[in-house]
């Protein structure tokens, strides 16, 4: 088989779980500050998934003391310690930037009956 | 001690470290490599392994090559190049040296041949600006004057000019060896390597 394939699939991590736009997320960091290593939690709604194989990345968007925050990870990075599905999304798009225009009562997203 | 050996590009990819940070990484197939001849300061005057490199077919070899790889006892090679060496007692034809040599860490230059671009013009082959591409312009890929008027009544020797461009010998120095996978025959260099997927390199200790 194609080496670039087989090398891509030693990069790409099994141990996350499905989630997709729209979804609310729990991202565990992993921060090192100088000698010591500790998790950070990062969560809020998923506004987009990016690419494939190894270089996939995600865009995960939250309110903090009423600012909006949004961060990139790499989906396969080492960085990213460990991603829980809080709860799933109903969204229509696959990308759901038009969640940046609204706050409040009009940013919330209804649960997903099944999926 | 061999320096180099002769290799395919495959193509490129990334790599997580530890830490997190992500290498981007050229995958090489390097060797295995034949050695063809060896060449003695007694006979030559110098010190050198004559390398082969991927199949041909014997059909496609032409007479006085297909003797010299016979007296080989090797394969037809494709590609064939000289790497000196300091000491050849260690070495003896028809020997296989594969993608061991080279360790994680080390440092090499990697020579290739550029892809070919064709009749490339002024602003792909060196670079110029070119013109405005609205506000009325109609010159957006022009070279402008090449040169003065009556005096020098000629143009500069060297004046960038459209033409070939591509095709080119180029080495790419002191990339870091990320990984070598010797049951695979792959080494991993950080970085970009000259040429296309596929496209023959050699790589030297730096």
């Amino acid at each position: 088989m194609d080496p670039i394939e087989l090398i891509a699939r030693e990069q790409v991590r099994v141990d996350i779980p499905q989630f997709r736009a729209g979804d609310t997320i729990k991202v565990h960091v992993r921060i090192k500050e100088g000698e010591k290593e500790r998790v950070q939690l990062f969560e809020g709604v998923v506004l987009r998934r990016r690419g494939e194989g190894p270089g996939a990345t995600f865009t995960v968007r939250k309110i903090s003391y009423g600012v909006g925050v949004e961060r990139i990870f790499p989906l396969n990075s080492p960085v990213v310690d460990k991603v829980e599905v809080v709860t799933r999304g109903k969204v229509r798009q696959g990308r759901i930037y038009y969640l940046r225009g609204l706050r409040g009562k009009a940013a919330r997203i209804k649960e997903a009956s099944r999926r | 001690m061999l320096k180099g050996l002769i290799g395919k590009k495959i193509g490129m990819t990334r790599l997580f470290l530890d830490e997190g940070r992500a290498v981007p990484v050229t995958v090489l197939q390097v060797g295995p490599c034949t050695v063809v001849q060896v060449k003695n300061p007694d006979k030559e005057k110098y010190s050198a392994l004559q390398l082969g490199f991927g199949e041909k077919k014997a059909s496609r070899t032409s007479k006085p090559l297909a003797g010299h790889f016979a007296k080989a006892g090797a394969e037809p090679q494709a590609v064939l190049k000289e790497f000196k060496v300091a000491d050849t007692a260690e070495f003896e034809v028809g020997q296989q040296i594969t993608a061991e040599i080279f360790a994680p860490g080390e440092k090499v230059n990697v020579t290739g041949r550029t892809k070919g671009r064709g009749f490339s013009g002024v602003v792909k082959r060196h670079g110029f600006g070119g013109g405005r591409k609205t506000h009325g312009c109609t010159t957006h890929d022009a070279p402008g004057s090449i040169g003065m008027s009556a005096d020098p009544s000629r143009v500069l020797k060297g004046k960038r000019m459209p033409g070939r461009y591509g095709n080119d010998r180029s080495q790419a120095r002191n990339l870091k060896v990320v990984d070598v996978r010797p049951e695979d025959n792959l080494v991993l260099v950080k970085g970009a390597v000259p040429g296309a997927k596929g496209g023959i390199v050699f790589i030297e200790k730096a």
